[in-house]
C-alpha cells in the first residue's frame, strides 16, 4: 500500500471506455457460459450421495476407482478432499440400490479393499429435495436482487439507482459466469456467498454513487467527467481499504477454513474483486451513458437521514 | 465541543459485561458423558441402579465422576470418548431394558456461571458430529388406508340399515356406493350422511349410486394427524435409541426433521427410524384346501399370505384382526425357556386385551397367526405426462406370516411371539412395537452425517481461519490508522465478545461452520464502518477543520453511508435465513447478529474511546494520530 496520504488525484476516468467494453464482454461471455455450460450444481441441488472417507495413509485414487468399479459404481466421481488421506466420492442415484442407502453400500465396498477406512461424512439428498432446494435458492437470489432494487429505488430514485443496480447485476453475473467457466461446484454454501456478495456489492456502489451525487451538488466544477473523477478519488482509499480487510479474512478462510469453506471463500474473493471494480467503473460508465450532469441536481432533494451517533 | 453523553458509556460497559459474562461458558470445553434415564417416561433412576453403574464403571477402571442428576436422569462424566463408549456398553448391559443409556456431552461450565443461566453456544451437527435426517411422510398411503377404513365403515352402515348395495368403491378421496335401483340409493343416503359426516354428498343423479367426497378440512386434518402421530412415534424411537438432545421436528406440511447429535452408528438409526413394521394377530383358517391356496384367490372373509422362510407355504388368515401393533403397550425381547430361541413378550392395552380374551376364549384349540407388515418406500424412475423422466416415490407393502400357534388357553393382555430369526430381529421388533408404529410410511429424502472427528476438524478450521483473519485485520488497521486504528481494533474485539455472548444467550441459535464464516466475514466487514468514518475525518482535517470538529463531522457524515451498507446486508441475511436450511441458516444468523453488533461497537464504541483519548483534556488536541 504505497498510497499517498495527501489528496489523491488519479485520472481513473481515462480508462473508462476500454473497461466499459471489458465489462460488457465479461457479462456477455458469462451469460453465454451460463446458458450453454450451466453451473456445476453441487449435491444440494442435484440430489445424490456424497461420502468422505479417511485413511491413515495416503489414498491412491486409481485404487479407489478400481474398488468402486468392481462394486458397480464405475461412474462415481472420486476426488481428494483437502488432503491425500481423505477422499470424496460422489455417486449418482442407482436403480439397483435404495437411493438412501448408497452411501453405506459404497463405504462397505471401499472398506473391503482397505479396512482402516473411517467414514467422515455421508450426505444424501433425495432428487425431490434437490429440486426444491434449487427452486428455493433461485427464488432467494431473485428475491434478494428484487429487494435490493427496491431499496435502491427508495434511496436514489434516479439515474444513480439504475447505475448501482446495473453494477449489482454485473457482479452477480460475472461471478456466476466464472463458476460456470471453471465448473466450480455450486452448492448451498456458495449460494450463501453469492447472497452476501449481493449485499456487499451494492453497499460498495452506493458509497461511490453517494459521493458522486454529493459532488455534483456541491462543486462549482461543470465537467461531469472531472466531477466524477474527483468523487472516485475521494472514496478510493475507503474502497480499497474495505475490500482489503474483507479480502484478508476471506483469504484466511480459503486457506484454513477446510473444504466446505473453500468454495464459499472462492466465490466471495472473486465477488469482492469484481464488486470493487464495478463500484468504480460500472457505476460511472452507466452514469455517463445516461448523460448525467449538473442539470439533474437543480431541484434540491429532501433532507437526508443524518444523525450524529 | 459537546461532551459525549455519559449514558452511552454506561450502555457500552453494560453490553460488554453482560455479553462477556454469557460468552464465558464457551471457554470451558464439553466433557464426554453418558446419560442414564428410565425407559418409562417419568421414571427415575433408582439409587441402587446408580450405585451399581458407578461401581461397575469404577471396576472397569474408567474412573467415572460422582454422577449428577439432570432432571430425572443420571449424568456420568468420563475422561475421554473411548471411555465414554465403553461406559455406555457396560451400563447398558448392566441395566438392561429398563433403562436407556445415551452418549452425551456434559457442559463443564462452573457453578457460578450456571447460576446466572449462562451456557455455551449450541453447536450444529457439522461441528459436533451427528446425523441429520429429513423424512418424507407418504401422504398417498395415509389417504388410501384411511379411505379404505371409511369405505368399510360405509358397508357396515348399509348392512346395519338393511340397504343392499352392489359395491362400495374408493377412488382417491371419493367413495362411490352403487345400488340396484334408485329406491335403494335413496334409502342409503340418510344413514351414509350420518355415518360419514366428513364427506360431501353429491346430489342424486340418474344412476343408482351415492357419491361421497371427503371435504378438504378433514383431508388436511387427517394429514396433520398422520404427520404429528409419526413425529410422536419417531420421538419415542429416538428416545429408545438413547440419543441425548435429539431433535424431532415437523417441517412443512409433510416432512419431519430428525437430528441426532453425536450418534456413532448412523446405519442403525436410519434402520430404526424408517421402519414401519407392525404386527396383526388374526385367526388362521385351516379348512382351505391346498389346491385353493395355490390359486391365490381367497374365499370371502379370508386373505392369503406367504409364510416367512418356508418357500411356497401359504396361510389363510381371517380378514378381521384380533389385535394390532398399535394396541401394544409394552414389548420386550426374551428367550424361549425350552429351546432358547428368541421371542418377544407383548403386553396389550385394555381394548386389545379384552378383544384378545373374547376371541381366543371362543377359539381354544384353533390356530392364531401373527402377520408381519412392513412398508418400504423406494424412489423409482417414471415418465410423466410430458415425457420427462421423473423420480417417483413408490411404497410397497410386504405382508407375511411369521408365526402360527395353536391357542392353548384364553389369552389375556400378555403373551409372546415366537418365530423370529435371531435375537437382533427380536429386539428390533420389540423396540418398534414399544415405540409405536408410524401412522404412515416415511422415506429418507435427505441425510447428512458428520463423523465426530470431522466435526472437531471443522471447529479447528473455523477457529484457525478466524484467528488468522482477525490478526491480519488488526495489523492492517493499526498500521494504517494508528491510534484510531487501535481504537477500531478494540471495538472489533469487543464486537466478537458481544456476538459470542448473544449467540450463547439466544436459546435457539446454533453455531455452524458457515456460521463461523459469517463471524469471520463480519470481522472483515465491520471495520468498513470505521474506515468510512476515519477517511471522512482525514478529509475534514485536510480541509482545515480542527481535530475535534473533524471527528464530529466525520462521524456525522459517515453515518448514513454506514447505515446503507448494513441495511443491504441485513436484508440479505433475512432472505438467507428464510430460504436456507441448517448450516446456511447458521451463516445468516451470525451475519445478522454480527452486523447489528458491529454497528454498535464501531460507531458508538469507537466514538466513546476517541472521546476518552482526545476529548477529555482542558485544551483541544492539536493533532490526531490517524
Amino acid at each position: 500500500m504505497a498510497m499517498s496520504k495527501e489528496e489523491m488525484n488519479i485520472n481513473f476516468m481515462a480508462a473508462r471506455k476500454p473497461l466499459g467494453m471489458l465489462s460488457i464482454a465479461l457479462v456477455v461471455i458469462s451469460v453465454i457460459l451460463l446458458v450453454t455450460r450451466g453451473l456445476n450444481l453441487g449435491l444440494d441441488f442435484t440430489g445424490g450421495t456424497t461420502i468422505v472417507v479417511k485413511s491413515p495413509v495416503d489414498v491412491e485414487l486409481s485404487q479407489t476407482r478400481a474398488d468402486l468399479t468392481e462394486a458397480g459404481f464405475g461412474d462415481a466421481v472420486v476426488q481428494h478432499y483437502g488432503s491425500p488421506k481423505e477422499v470424496n466420492i460422489r455417486v449418482a442415484p442407482k436403480d439397483s440400490v435404495d437411493a438412501d442407502k448408497i452411501g453405506y453400500v459404497v463405504f462397505d465396498a471401499l472398506k473391503a479393499g482397505n479396512s482402516d477406512l473411517e467414514l467422515l461424512k455421508v450426505e444424501f439428498v433425495g432428487p425431490q429435495v434437490g429440486d426444491e432446494l434449487r427452486d428455493e435458492s433461485g427464488t432467494a437470489m431473485l428475491l434478494a436482487l428484487g429487494l435490493m432494487m427496491l431499496y435502491v429505488w427508495f434511496r436514489f430514485s434516479n439515474k444513480f439507482g439504475v447505475a448501482t443496480v446495473v453494477a449489482l447485476f454485473h457482479d452477480v453475473i460475472v461471478v456466476l459466469g466464472l463458476f460456470s467457466l471453471l465448473q466450480w461446484s455450486f452448492d448451498l454454501t456458495v449460494l450463501a456467498a453469492v447472497l452476501a456478495l449481493i449485499g456487499y456489492s451494492l453497499n460498495d456502489s452506493i458509497v461511490v454513487a453517494d459521493r458522486i451525487r454529493d459532488e455534483f451538488r456541491n462543486t462549482r466544477e461543470t465537467d461531469p467527467v472531472a466531477i466524477i473523477n474527483g468523487a472516485v478519488n475521494q472514496t478510493m482509499t475507503r474502497t480499497i481499504n474495505t475490500s482489503l480487510t474483507t479480502l484478508l479474512v476471506l483469504v484466511a478462510l480459503f486457506f484454513f477454513g477446510g473444504e466446505v469453506m473453500k468454495s464459499f471463500s472462492e466465490a466471495l474473493i472473486v465477488g469482492v474483486l469484481v464488486g470493487t471494480y464495478s463500484s468504480i467503473y460500472v457505476v460511472t460508465n452507466i452514469l455517463f451513458m445516461m448523460k448525467v450532469d449538473k442539470e439533474d441536481f437543480l431541484i434540491p432533494e429532501p433532507e437526508e437521514l443524518d444523525e450524529t451517533p | 465541543m459537546t461532551r459525549y453523553p455519559r449514558w452511552k458509556f454506561f450502555l457500552l460497559m453494560a453490553a460488554l459485561i453482560v455479553c462477556g459474562l454469557y460468552a464465558l461458558p464457551n471457554l470451558y470445553p464439553d466433557a464426554p458423558a453418558i446419560q442414564i434415564s428410565h425407559a418409562e417416561a417419568g421414571g427415575e433412576v433408582t439409587d441402587v441402579a446408580r450405585q451399581r453403574v458407578l461401581g461397575a464403571l469404577e471396576n472397569a477402571g474408567l474412573s467415572p465422576g460422582p454422577g449428577e442428576s439432570v432432571g430425572t436422569s443420571l449424568l456420568v462424566r468420563l475422561s475421554d470418548t473411548e471411555a465414554q463408549l465403553r461406559a455406555r456398553e457396560i451400563a447398558s448391559n448392566l441395566l438392561g431394558d429398563n433403562y436407556v443409556v445415551a452418549l452425551n456431552l456434559a457442559a463443564t461450565t462452573p457453578q457460578w456461571l450456571r447460576a446466572v443461566g449462562a451456557s455455551p453456544m449450541n453447536l450444529g451437527l457439522d461441528l459436533r458430529g451427528g446425523v441429520h435426517f429429513l423424512l418424507q411422510v407418504d401422504m398417498e398411503e395415509v389417504v388410501t388406508s384411511r379411505m379404505e377404513a371409511w369405505a368399510g365403515n360405509a358397508k357396515l352402515t348399509l348392512r346395519d340399515a338393511g340397504v343392499r348395495y352392489r359395491g362400495v368403491d374408493v377412488d382417491g378421496t371419493t367413495i362411490t356406493a352403487t345400488f340396484a335401483d334408485q329406491v335403494a340409493a335413496d334409502a342409503a343416503r340418510a344413514p351414509l350422511r350420518r355415518a360419514l359426516e366428513n364427506f360431501a354428498m353429491k346430489p342424486a343423479g340418474d344412476s343408482p349410486e351415492v357419491v361421497l367426497t371427503l371435504n378438504d378440512t378433514a383431508l388436511k386434518e387427517m394429514q396433520d394427524y398422520a404427520v404429528d402421530q409419526n413425529r410422536t412415534a419417531l420421538n419415542k424411537r429416538v428416545n429408545e435409541l438413547g440419543v441425548a438432545e435429539a431433535v424431532v421436528q415437523r417441517q412443512g406440511s409433510d416432512r419431519i426433521v430428525v437430528q441426532l447429535p453425536g450418534i456413532q452408528d448412523a446405519s442403525q438409526a436410519r434402520r430404526i427410524l424408517g421402519r414401519t413394521a407392525t404386527l396383526e394377530f388374526r385367526l388362521v383358517d385351516n379348512s382351505v384346501s391346498s389346491a385353493r391356496l395355490r390359486t391365490g384367490v381367497a374365499p370371502p372373509g379370508l386373505e392369503f399370505f406367504p409364510f416367512k422362510g418356508q418357500q411356497g407355504r401359504i396361510v389363510a388368515l381371517s380378514k378381521s384382526k384380533i389385535a394390532t401393533g398399535d394396541q401394544v403397550i409394552d414389548a420386550r425381547m426374551g428367550f424361549d425357556q425350552q429351546n432358547g430361541s428368541p421371542e418377544v413378550n407383548v403386553t396389550l392395552d385394555g381394548d386389545g386385551a379384552k378383544r384378545m380374551q373374547r376371541i381366543t376364549g371362543k377359539n381354544v384349540g384353533n390356530p392364531m397367526g401373527v402377520l408381519f407388515i412392513e412398508t418400504k418406500t423406494d424412489v423409482q424412475k417414471a415418465t410423466d405426462a410430458d415425457g420427462n423422466t421423473v423420480d417417483k416415490m413408490v411404497s410397497t407393502t410386504e405382508k407375511y406370516v411369521i408365526n402360527v400357534a395353536t391357542i392353548q388357553d384364553t389369552l389375556g393382555s400378555r403373551f409372546r411371539i415366537t418365530g423370529l430369526d435371531n435375537p437382533a430381529e427380536a429386539s428390533e421388533l420389540a423396540l418398534l412395537l414399544r415405540a409405536g408404529s408410524l401412522a404412515a410410511p416415511v422415506s429418507i429424502v435427505e441425510e447428512r452425517t458428520v463423523g465426530p472427528s470431522l466435526g472437531a476438524e471443522n471447529i479447528e478450521a473455523g477457529l484457525k481461519s478466524m484467528a488468522l483473519g482477525l490478526t491480519l485485520v488488526l495489523i492492517f488497521m493499526a498500521a494504517w490508522y494508528k491510534v484510531f486504528g487501535l481504537v477500531a481494533n478494540v471495538a472489533l474485539l469487543g464486537n466478537l465478545v458481544i456476538i459470542v455472548g448473544i449467540m450463547s444467550l439466544i436459546p435457539g441459535a446454533t453455531l455452524t461452520l458457515p456460521g463461523i464464516a459469517g463471524i469471520v466475514l463480519t470481522v472483515g466487514m465491520a471495520v468498513d464502518a470505521n474506515v468510512l468514518i476515519f477517511e471522512r475525518v482525514k478529509e475534514d482535517l485536510r480541509r482545515g477543520l480542527k481535530p475535534l470538529q473533524a471527528i464530529e463531522e466525520g462521524y456525522g457524515k459517515a453515518f448514513t453511508t454506514i447505515l446503507d451498507a448494513n441495511i443491504t446486508t441485513l436484508i440479505v441475511a433475512v432472505i438467507l435465513f428464510a430460504a436456507g436450511t441448517g448450516s446456511v441458516q447458521g451463516f445468516a444468523v451470525t451475519l445478522f447478529i454480527g452486523i447489528l453488533t458491529s454497528m454498535f461497537t464501531s460507531i458508538i464504541g469507537t466514538r466513546a474511546m476517541v472521546e476518552m483519548i482526545y476529548g477529555r483534556g482542558a485544551r483541544a488536541p492539536a493533532k490526531l494520530s490517524i
